[in-house]
């Protein structure tokens, strides 16, 4: 053994780890070993890397590599205890554009130590320069995507930017264009690598990061997210081909593949093919049944919703983005709780793009400790709401419209949505009859067993909260409930 | 118009003999007040459902002469002496059933009044808050099975006791409108084995809901166009017949709700099948004041047969809950009523371009307004209308057909192929490394929960760190502008990867089993 082969098994170790650590993620049970195995390779790694980097630099230099660690750390550790739920998509697309920025700099650091010594250089095999070459620029072109495209994602889903499309005329041509002229300045680096390609290639890809999510609405943000995840993968695997390192390969190939298959589970969820979503979101208002007459909508109280729930035996409350927007996680799962005393059924249904990020309403509910056995997935679930007698829809729309089945011509037909309608009685919570993000028309709100409850989401859970704790005489359950509704601290 | 006073709605005594409701609750008081009105209530107008007039009084109404009002509120259809004590230019609102008694018609007609009438609401879906027959249909079918339950000498729930097994009561439903569909809910609950027949296949899966048998007719028959069951072809009469007569002689109670709009009831169960029931069964006619789904049926009375069969043919079934009646009926007189007065202001107006408010308008100003022109409803099933699933258009994204698919597919296999075959060995190895990761990566994230997809994120965003891994062997090695680039990817690649696993750690500490 020597220090080579010690860093190249410790390599191995650590990249199984990473797989142990992602098959954990599998199930609730097994999560937070996942975690572990993660911390644990990533230590190895580390220290292996470190190590054997140690035996050729200066102490200094060591030096200089721990303090960036422990800015470094410090700032995530931070973030991460601070950062509220709701915002877990701008802290992930934030995580997304710092590995690509790093990647950025990796293939400019490799350009520095290699190409820029021309052909005195000594790193490179003669035989590998025209291969390597390829891969700063590969590299620096991922990684730049990322970047600017994480930061695009950021500002929409902190709403720093407006969250609607940018429409360039010719804007699929400008993308297209952008991936030709790359592969142009490729070549013609091989040929000839110079500083100028090199600052060309960075500025075209940040443009084109930036361009390519500027024009994709904020509903498609999860598919976006899931996306630069996954180009965050690529761009770690490019920086793995260019360093002949394959840690890097096969640790940026899961997260690349990982980030892929999100991807893909989301459009699927939408009906809509990947490409569809990275050439423009449905940008304009959706252009049938729209206008057809639609019949009058019922509206209900938070009282008769709070009597509706107290006789019902089995209740699905389906939640959407709105319900984080509103805040409504933490009455929500005060309601759920005092239900469940009663010995109503509560579950929830979870649409697969609900909220802005894959998994992101599963969140929200589990920090308003909802637990995650009565929080379903849609495939879970769906069969079951013919047996329902009351479903909530809370702040979702889109993921709730029966046309996506019953109307062919609708935009959104064949989406998978969430049979709610089979369901009893449907009270839906919304703001106005405003349309959803996709500007279709929701011929649920018109169903005979559907009611209206407008407001605030937050509000008319809290009132349907109040009206429930009102004590029925002689009930001793309803008074001991309500030393549990006690607002909770903010 | 805004400017003058609210008009009075009375609600008067109803003077039919027998009958226990009254157009308005003390609850429904206090809503017709929220729109605006002032309520006058006749003393003891509530007395036989038990509302005392204090009630009244305390909800915001007067007691008084509520003959005189301008919207007068009544259940039953008036006499000719209530006609007269109507003022002029008054509206009456009640059960007029104006195509069963034309007489009645042409004499309020003499007099300068509107007149609307409740039961001639429109089957549609908006109108189904003010649909009286439909509220009136559900207390009648759940009193039907009470008043069974009444006579019958027995349990409808089966048990199994010390003293003895009792096998539950089998209850039959001719019907399955909206009193057979309570009558079904009712039996249901009180334990009984429940079937049902209605000539409408589409109500099957209603009757189901229930707990209910369905005991289809197959025959082929056309689906209901207006929301009410229609008569049927001889062929259907004749199945149906064969199943009533096998029905008969094992169930232990009937209830028959078989009504068609503007004819006599139809007869369903013969005197053969009746005589066939064993001792001690009962039969309700809910359709006896129509002539009786039953032959035998006496209307408004209970008899007994010879083999002491008892046939029930009351006529007031929901007046016999008359609190609950009241309340439902004075709920659909409050809906109605909102949909008069628009403004919320205590005037009443009326808007012949509603079809809810035209069709139930008999009389205005004195001019006969009857037959109002047919309304197309909605209770027909989407099949009636063009099928749409099966002239479908092509989804707007085609699928890739199987050749395309297996083009792609080997078009990428063949690029790999050449891009690997002109590779120097060290990128080889690095491709094998690749293509194996990405798939392992593909099934491996294939079965993460779909509920661990955010802490999945943050996780390989964590791992996605091991890009400092790459600075981390560039430093130092090619001048300061690489160890200060270096410095910055290794700062910016901690963070995430001390960012990402607290962060993880955070989330799945959240989780956590009811």
């Amino acid at each position: 053994m020597n220090a080579t082969t010690a860093a190249q098994a410790a390599d191995i170790v650590a990249a199984l780890l990473f797989i142990f650590s992602l098959a954990g993620l599998s199930q609730h049970r097994t999560s937070r070993a996942g975690v572990a195995y993660g911390i644990g390779g990533m230590a190895l790694a580390l220290v292996a890397t470190v190590v054997a980097a140690a035996q050729d630099i200066p102490g200094s230099t060591v030096v200089l590599i721990a303090a960036a660690t422990a800015v470094g750390g410090a700032v995530g550790l931070w973030r991460a205890r601070r950062v509220e739920m709701t915002q877990m998509p701008e802290l992930i697309a934030v995580l997304h554009s710092l590995v690509g920025l790093a990647a950025v700099l990796v293939g400019w650091n490799s350009y520095y130590e290699v190409e820029a010594h021309g052909a005195a250089q000594t790193r490179v095999a003669p035989d590998l320069l025209g291969i390597h070459h390829a891969e700063v620029f590969i590299g620096i072109f991922i990684g730049a995507v990322t970047f600017t495209g994480s930061i695009v994602a950021f500002l929409k889903l902190s709403a720093r930017i407006k969250s609607r499309p940018l429409t360039l005329p010719g804007k699929n041509a400008l993308n297209l264009g952008a991936l030709v002229a790359f592969v142009a300045l490729t070549v013609w680096f091989t040929v000839s690598p110079d500083l100028g390609l090199m600052i060309a290639v960075t500025v075209l890809a940040l443009a084109l990061g930036w361009h390519l999510v500027v024009s994709i609405g904020g509903g498609d943000m999860p598919v976006v997210v899931s996306m630069l995840n996954s180009y965050s993968g690529w761009a770690a695997a490019a920086a793995g081909f260019l360093l002949n390192n394959n840690l890097l390969i096969v640790t940026g190939a899961l997260v690349g593949s990982s980030g892929a298959y999100l991807s893909y589970v989301m459009c699927r969820a939408m009906n809509r093919s990947f490409l569809s979503v990275i050439a423009g979101g449905f940008g304009a208002p959706a252009p049938s049944s729209g206008d057809v007459e639609q019949g009058e909508h019922r509206e209900t109280s938070a009282d008769e919703t709070a009597e509706l729930l107290e006789n019902a035996t089995s209740v699905i409350i389906t939640p959407g983005y709105g319900m984080a927007v509103a805040q409504a996680q933490h009455p929500v799962a005060e309601l759920t709780q005092a239900l469940r005393r009663r010995g109503v059924q509560v579950r929830f249904g979870v649409h697969p793009v609900a909220g802005r990020l894959p998994g992101h309403m599963n969140v929200l509910l589990a920090e308003a400790r909802v637990p995650y056995d009565v929080v379903l997935e849609m495939d879970e679930i769906n069969d079951d709401f013919g047996d329902t007698t009351v479903v909530l829809v809370i702040g979702a729309n889109d993921t709730v419209n029966p046309a996506a089945e019953e109307d062919p011509t609708s935009p959104i037909a064949g989406m998978p949505v969430l049979r709610v309608w089979e369901a009893e009685n449907v009270v839906v919570f919304k703001r106005s009859m405003s349309s959803g993000y996709a500007g279709v028309q929701n011929p649920l709100f018109f169903r005979e067993n559907s009611r209206m409850l407008f407001g605030d989401a937050k509000e008319s859970v809290d009132a349907i909260l109040r009206s429930l704790s009102t004590p029925e005489p002689g009930s001793a359950a309803s008074r001991g409930l309500r030393t549990d509704q006690q607002p909770a601290p903010a | 118009m805004s400017d003058s006073p609210p008009q009075q709605i009375g609600v008067v005594t109803e003077s039919t003999a027998g009958e226990t409701r009254v157009a308005a609750t003390p609850d429904s008081v206090r809503r017709l007040l929220g729109l605006g009105y002032e309520v006058v209530v006749e003393s003891e107008a509530g007395a036989a459902s038990g509302f005392p007039d204090e009630a009244y009084t305390e909800a915001g109404a007067r007691i008084g002469d509520a003959w005189q009002a301008d919207v007068v509120l009544k259940v039953n259809a008036p006499s000719h002496e209530e006609i007269g004590k109507l003022r002029e230019g008054a509206t009456l609102i009640g059960l007029i059933a104006p195509a069963h008694s034309p007489e009645l018609v042409e004499e309020l007609t003499a007099r300068p009044i509107t007149v609307l009438a409740l039961d001639a609401v429109p089957r549609i879906s908006r109108a189904q808050s003010m649909d009286v027959l439909s509220s009136m249909a559900n207390i009648a079918g759940y009193r039907a099975v009470i008043e069974a339950a009444h006579v019958f000498g027995r349990f409808f729930t089966g048990q199994v006791t010390a003293a003895g097994k009792v096998p539950p009561a089998k209850v039959l439903v001719a019907g399955a409108g909206v009193a057979g569909l309570a009558a079904i809910g009712a039996a249901g609950s009180l334990g009984a084995v429940v079937r049902a027949t209605d000539p409408r296949a589409e109500v099957a899966d209603q009757v189901r809901s229930l707990g209910g048998e369905f005991l289809a007719v197959e025959v082929v028959q056309e689906a209901s166009a207006d929301g009410y069951a229609k008569a049927t072809s001889e062929e259907y009469d004749r199945r149906a017949a064969e199943i009533y007569s096998e029905q008969a002689a094992d169930v232990d109670i009937i209830i028959t709700t078989a009504l068609i709009p503007g004819r006599p009831a139809p007869r369903l169960i013969t005197a053969a099948d009746v005589a066939s029931m064993r001792p001690g069964s009962v039969i309700v006619d809910m359709a006896a004041a129509q002539g009786g789904n039953v032959e035998g049926t006496v209307s408004g009375k209970a008899i007994v047969t010879d083999n002491d069969v008892t046939i029930i043919g009351y006529t007031d079934l929901a007046g016999r809950l008359p609190a609950q009646a009241s309340q439902l009926y004075g709920t659909n007189l409050v809906n109605l009523l909102k949909l008069l007065t628009p403004g919320k202001d205590g005037r009443l107006t009326l808007d012949f371009d509603d079809v809810v408010q035209r069709a139930v308008t008999v009389v205005r100003d004195g001019e006969k307004t009857w037959p109002p022109p047919p309304v197309q409803v909605t209770a027909a099933p989407a099949g009636q209308t063009p099928a749409p699933a099966a002239t479908a258009p092509a989804p707007k994204e085609p699928r890739l057909t199987p050749a395309v698919r297996y083009g792609l597919v080997g078009l990428c296999m063949i690029t790999m192929f050449l891009v690997v075959a002109f590779s120097p060995a060290q990128l080889i190895g690095n491709f094998t490394v690749f293509a194996l990761a990405v798939v392992i990566g593909y099934y491996v994230i294939g079965k993460v929960h779909h509920a661990l997809h955010t802490p999945l994120m943050s996780v390989t965003n964590a791992i996605s760190g091991i890009v400092v891994v790459g600075a981390l062997l560039q430093i130092g090695h090619a001048g300061p502008a690489v160890t200060v680039m270096s410095v910055v990817a290794i700062m910016l690649t901690t963070v995430n990867i001390f960012g990402g696993f607290a962060v993880t750690r955070r989330m799945l500490g959240m989780f956590s089993k009811g």
